[in-house]
C-alpha cells in the first residue's frame, strides 16, 4: 500500500469524467426521460378523456335508440289506427254500396213490375175491347166507349 | 498460473499479483518502469501506477461512450432495450439522489452516476480470472499488471479526496466560511447553549474542533479505504484460490496436468478450456441436457487437474458469485455515501 501521485491523476480523471457526465450524458437522457414521462402522462389523460367520451357517446346512442324505438312505436300505433280507420271506412262504403245496389234493384223491380202491369193493363183493355166487340157483334164506337173502357181498365 | 520458465513460489506469486506497474524516477535520476516492489517504493511519492491509471481511464471512457451513445440517440419515443437499461440506471441514481439530497445542485446527480457506474466497472475487472490479463501483459513484455483499479489505494483515495474537496466546497457554499467554521467549533458541545462561563469557552471550542476535524477527515478516509479494503480483500481471495488449486494440482495431482510436472505447456490449458467451452456450447445448442452438461464439466475439470483443481474451480465460482454482490454493493455504498456527505455539507444542523 504505497501512496503516490497516481492519487492526483485519478482525482483529475474523476473530475473530467464527472464533467463529461454533467455535460453530455445527464441532461439529454434526463430530458428524454422527462419528455417521455410527460408524453405518457398526456397519453394516459387522453385515454381517460377518450374513455369518458366513449361513455358519453354510448349514453347518447342509448338515448337515440330509445327515442327511435319510441318513435317507431308511435308510428306503428298510428298505422294501426289508420288501418282501423281504413277498415272501418271500407266497411261503411261496402254497406252503403250494398244498400245503394239493393235500392237500385228494388227500384228496377218496381219499375219492371209497373211496366208489366201497364202492359198487362193495355193487353187486358185490348182483350176487353176485343171481348166486348165479339160480345156485341158489332162495331163499337171506340170513341163513344172510350171513357167506359178506360174506366174498366182502371178497375182492373 | 504463472507458467513461466521458473515456477514462482507462493509468496512470489501473490506479491507479483499485488504489484502495480509503476512509472517514476529511479533514485539514480532516470525515469522508467520499476522492476519489483523495492524499486517502486524507492521512487517515493512522485511515481504513477500505469496499470491503475490505464484501466480506470479505459473503463471511464467505456462508461462515457456507453452512456453518451444512448444519450445522443435518446428520445421520448419508445426506447430500445439498451436505452431502457441505461434509463433504469439513471432513474435508480436519480431516485437515490432525490431521496438523500434535498438541496439543489446540478453536479450531484451526474457525480453520483459517474461514481456508481465507473466504480462498478472498475470493480467488475475483479471477476476476470486473476491470471488472464497479467499473462497477456507478460506475453507482450510488461512484467506487472494489476487490472482492478479499485484494489489500488491510490485510485480509491484519489476519488475520496475529490469528494472531500467537494464536501468542503459545498460546506462553504451553503453555509459560508463563518458558518462552516462555527459548525466546527460549536459542535457537538455548544458552550453557549450549555450556559458555560466564558472562561472555559476556548477549551470547549478546542475540544470541539479536534472532534469535528477528526470526523470530517474520517469521511474521505472511510470512503476510500472501505472500497479499497473490500476490493483488495476480494482480489486477494481470488489470488489465493488460484494459488491453492495450481499448487494443489501438483501435490494431489490426479489429473492429466500432473504428467507434465512443473512445466505445463500452454496448449494443454487451451485444450482444457476449449473442452469446457465445447461442452457448454453443446448445452446452449440443446444437444446436451443440463444435468449431463454439469457432469461433463465436472469430469473434464477432474481429468485436467484432479480434485484440487475441481475444488479450486468450485471455490472460484462460489466466490465470484458472492463477489458480484460485493462489487455492486461497494459501488452503491461509495455513491450513496458521497451523496449523504454532500447532503450533510449543504444542510445546517
Amino acid at each position: 500500500m504505497n501512496m503516490n501521485a497516481t492519487l492526483i491523476l485519478q482525482s483529475i480523471a474523476m473530475m473530467v469524467f464527472v464533467w463529461f457526465c454533467m455535460k453530455f450524458i445527464w441532461p439529454p437522457l434526463l430530458k428524454a426521460m422527462d419528455e417521455r414521462r410527460a408524453k405518457i402522462a398526456d397519453g394516459l389523460a387522453a385515454s381517460d378523456r377518450a374513455e369518458k367520451a366513449l361513455a358519453d357517446a354510448n349514453q347518447e346512442v342509448e338515448e337515440q335508440i330509445k327515442a327511435a324505438r319510441d318513435k317507431a312505436g308511435e308510428i306503428v300505433e298510428q298505422a294501426n289506427q289508420r288501418h282501423g280507420q281504413i277498415l272501418e271506412q271500407a266497411k261503411d262504403d261496402a254497406v252503403s254500396e250494398r244498400q245503394r245496389q239493393v235500392a237500385a234493384g228494388e227500384a228496377e223491380i218496381t219499375q219492371s213490375a209497373n211496366q208489366a202491369r201497364e202492359e198487362l193493363r193495355a193487353t187486358v183493355a185490348n182483350l176487353a175491347v176485343l171481348g166486348a166487340r165479339q160480345i156485341l157483334e158489332r162495331e163499337v164506337d171506340e170513341e163513344a166507349h172510350r171513357e167506359l173502357l178506360d174506366k174498366l181498365i182502371a178497375e182492373i | 498460473m504463472a507458467s513461466g520458465s521458473e515456477a514462482p513460489t507462493s509468496g512470489e506469486y501473490i506479491q507479483h499479483h499485488l504489484q502495480n506497474l509503476t512509472f517514476g524516477q529511479h533514485p539514480d535520476g532516470s525515469w522508467g518502469i520499476a522492476h519489483g516492489a523495492q524499486e517502486a517504493a524507492a521512487m517515493g511519492f512522485w511515481a504513477f501506477h500505469v496499470d491503475t491509471l490505464m484501466w480506470s481511464l479505459v473503463l471511464g471512457v467505456f462508461f462515457y461512450f456507453m452512456f453518451r451513445n444512448t444519450a445522443k440517440k435518446a428520445n421520448s419515443g419508445v426506447p430500445t432495450r439498451f436505452q431502457a437499461f441505461i434509463e433504469t440506471i439513471i432513474e435508480f441514481v436519480d431516485t437515490s439522489v432525490k431521496d438523500s439530497f434535498h438541496g439543489t445542485s446540478r453536479l450531484i446527480a451526474p457525480l453520483a452516476l459517474t461514481l456508481f457506474v465507473w466504480i462498478f466497472f472498475m470493480n467488475l475487472m475483479d471477476l476476470i480470472p486473476v491470471d488472464w490479463l497479467p499473462e497477456v501483459a507478460k506475453a507482450t513484455g510488461v512484467s506487472y499488471q494489476k487490472v482492478v483499479p479499485t484494489t489500488d489505494v491510490n485510485a480509491t483515495m484519489g476519488m475520496a479526496i475529490t469528494v472531500f474537496v467537494l464536501i468542503l466546497v459545498y460546506s462553504i457554499r451553503f453555509k459560508g466560511v463563518k458558518g462552516f467554521l462555527g459548525e466546527l467549533v460549536f459542535n457537538p458541545l455548544n458552550p453557549q447553549q450549555l450556559g458555560m462561563p466564558k472562561v472555559v469557552w476556548p477549551f470547549v471550542m478546542a475540544f470541539n474542533l479536534i472532534l469535528e476535524t477528526v470526523s470530517l477527515l474520517a469521511k474521505p478516509v472511510s470512503l476510500g479505504l472501505r472500497l479499497f479494503g473490500n476490493m483488495y480483500a476480494g482480489e486477494l481471495i481470488f489470488i489465493l484460490i488460484a494459488l491453492v488449486f495450481t499448487a494443489g494440482s501438483g501435490v494431489v495431482g490426479a489429473g492429466l496436468s500432473s504428467i507434465f510436472g512443473e512445466h505445463i505447456p500452454w496448449w494443454f490449458w487451451a485444450v482444457s478450456v476449449l473442452a469446457v467451452f465445447a461442452t457448454l456450447w453443446l448445452n446452449l445448442k440443446g444437444r446436451l441436457d443440463n444435468k449431463k452438461t454439469l457432469w461433463f464439466v465436472f469430469a473434464e475439470l477432474l481429468l485436467v487437474g484432479g480434485l484440487a483443481f475441481l475444488g479450486g474451480q468450485l471455490m472460484h465460482f462460489g466466490w465470484a458469485v458472492f463477489h458480484i454482490l460485493v462489487i455492486t454493493l461497494q459501488a452503491f455504498i461509495f455513491m450513496m455515501l458521497t451523496i449523504v456527505y454532500l447532503s450533510m455539507a449543504s444542510e445546517h444542523h
